[in-house]
């Protein structure tokens, strides 16, 4: 395993705030400098944020949080959707402040051998979690889903090759997506495809990858208490080998479960 | 140089800090060397498998939590053959955590865990829910403890830790009915009882409704009980409740605690446990107090005890 130059794999960094700016009306991006975590970081894996601001004001635990962007220049970037306290609290960092982040965490994504065309079906700020797929040696294709234009967050995102379904239009209801999704499948068909931020589009998602006989990942939320894998506050249910429901740990069997495994929420 | 070697009946650790039952696995070998640690304790080991209560689990309060995590787990029987040859990677004394819903429960139990190399101690949950009693908790009153504690002790010959709980009209009472019993020392204390609800749903905010509360805002009820519990019995006491900071760790020696254990801290700050050992040899070094156990009970009214250890 990858380890830090501590010699474990994985840390606790102060790291320096490059970026701290709202994106849209709701959502938040913070950029960080973090040189030796960076590195080490895989599409897919958490870091567990310390959501303090400068004055030291934020709840008490961390909170567990995706890696929207893995920089080469050894940044990390985070795509936050500002709901709560601890969010309001990331949002009050500035460049300059510290941001006390806990990772590398849990099993990132993985392509299928030989994989070379993927679509990712995104919905909200689940975006940020895969974007990072966009630096893999593989073609993406998103659909994006979103309650209005102004929340889509296309640019942040990051893809080539795009497209946007909405609330505000009706473009985003299931039997619409489920059109759009089986016209691709049928003209360009992926060789793997990923998920992430909707109960709903992910049970689609499942149903039309398993009639398509194509491979998938989902990658789960759930609230943590260490994010380590000490504490079992995080688990879901998931099928195991045998098709026998278990409680797995989101923060460490996953946060990216295989597809068909995963279960709804 | 401070001496840091500290004595907890017949087992002599390095040190005195060691994680708290529940909040710590294997798994932080991944962030810090544990072989740092005074000792290592497991999350409750139950005899039969189980799944756990139900979501949420955590509810975070202002500068703590309530768990009701429900000692999800394989059971004992994949403890012994497939959790223990993980834990013999390390070299510091492993103590296990055991919970059990019956006295013959943990007695069948204590003597499987007898058997299997490499325990160095049991430290006895009996904070759980007694099946023979109408659920209330062994820990709840001297006679149901101490029939736990007896049951255990007469099944094993290992080093018999009991954790008190703090939901108990008289901790002084089971202290003593724990010792008693044949305990050979008193982890003080689990968590205690709490609840928090949701206001938007008039709903509790746990899916198991009530929960253990724990973490820095416990602390002055914790260090309470360390307090009234060392005046109560001779056997050594191990602290627990809130400790983040080697001052809290002090604080819980100066109150008559031999050892700490450091729990939820390690949610917030991972090497937490390190950062309190480090700190406590700091204490003494800077208050010219070579041994640390010269700290232990400092703070009480009644000095004898230290005379007895």
């Amino acid at each position: 395993m990858d380890t830090a130059p501590s010699g474990f794999a994985i840390a606790q960094h102060a790291c320096p705030v490059l970026e701290s700016a709202p994106v849209g009306q709701r959502y938040h991006r913070l950029v960080v400098a973090a040189p030796g975590l960076a590195v080490r970081t895989r599409p897919g894996q958490f870091c567990h944020l310390l959501c303090r601001d400068a004055g030291g004001n934020g709840p008490y635990l961390r909170r567990p949080m995706s890696i929207w962007r893995i920089g080469t220049d050894g940044t990390l970037g985070f795509l936050l959707h500002v709901k709560g306290r601890g969010t309001a609290a990331l949002a009050r960092l500035r460049p300059g402040d510290a941001l006390d982040v806990v990772g590398p965490l849990g099993v990132g994504f993985s392509l299928p051998p030989g994989a070379r065309r993927v679509l990712v079906l995104a919905r909200g700020v689940g975006l940020a979690t895969l974007a990072p797929l966009n630096a893999l040696p593989v073609a993406v294709h998103a659909v994006l889903s979103a309650r209005a234009p102004e929340d889509l967050m296309a640019a942040e995102f990051g893809a080539s090759s795009f497209e946007a379904v909405f609330d505000s239009d009706g473009s985003s209801a299931p039997a619409a997506v489920e059109a759009l999704l089986r016209r691709r499948f049928e003209r360009e068909r992926p060789d793997a495809v990923f998920t992430c931020g909707s109960n709903r589009l992910f049970l689609l998602l499942q149903r039309l990858a398993a009639e398509y006989g194509i491979p998938g990942q989902v990658a789960l939320e759930q609230q943590m208490g260490c994010g380590l894998g000490m504490c079992f506050c995080c688990v879901r249910d998931i099928r195991d080998d045998a098709g026998q429901v278990t409680h797995q740990r989101v923060c460490r069997e996953g946060p990216v479960f295989d597809l068909q495994r995963a279960m709804s929420w | 140089m401070v001496r840091l070697a500290t004595r907890i009946g017949g087992l002599t650790l390095a040190n005195p800090v060691m994680p708290a039952s529940g909040t710590f696995g294997p798994e932080l070998a991944e962030v810090m060397d544990l072989n740092r640690l005074g000792a290592l304790v497991t999350k409750s080991v139950t005899p039969e498998a189980r799944l756990g209560n139900a979501l949420p689990r955590l509810a975070e309060t202002e500068n703590g939590l309530l768990n009701s995590i429900g000692i999800p787990g394989k059971g004992l029987a994949h403890f012994t053959a497939k959790a223990m040859p993980e834990w013999r990677r390390f070299r510091v004394p492993l103590v296990v955590s055991l919970s059990a819903p019956s006295v013959a429960e943990f007695a069948r139990a204590a003597a499987v865990l007898a058997a299997t190399p490499g325990v160095a101690a049991i430290e006895a949950n009996i904070s759980c829910p007694n099946l023979e009693e109408d659920g209330r908790a062994f820990a709840m009153l001297p006679d149901s403890a101490a029939a736990a504690v007896a049951a255990i002790r007469a099944a094993s010959a290992l080093p018999l830790w009991v954790k008190l709980s703090p939901n108990t009209a008289d901790i002084a009472a089971v202290a003593r009915a724990c010792e008693a019993a044949g305990a050979e020392a008193l982890v003080v204390a689990n968590t205690i009882l709490g609840l928090a609800i949701d206001i938007e749903t008039a709903r509790p905010k746990l899916g198991a409704s009530m929960g253990g509360f724990s973490g820095p805002a416990f602390k002055p009820i914790a260090l309470r009980l360390v307090w009234q519990c060392a005046q109560a019995v001779g056997i050594p006491i191990i602290g627990v409740g809130g400790i983040s900071t080697a001052e809290d760790a002090v604080e819980f020696m100066m109150a008559g605690a031999s050892a700490v254990q450091v729990g939820t801290a390690s949610f917030v700050q991972p090497t937490a446990m390190l950062d309190v050992l480090d700190g406590l040899a700091a204490f003494c070094a800077r208050r010219g107090i070579t041994d640390v156990a010269q700290l232990v009970g400092m703070a009480l009214p009644a000095r004898e005890r230290l005379a007895a250890e």
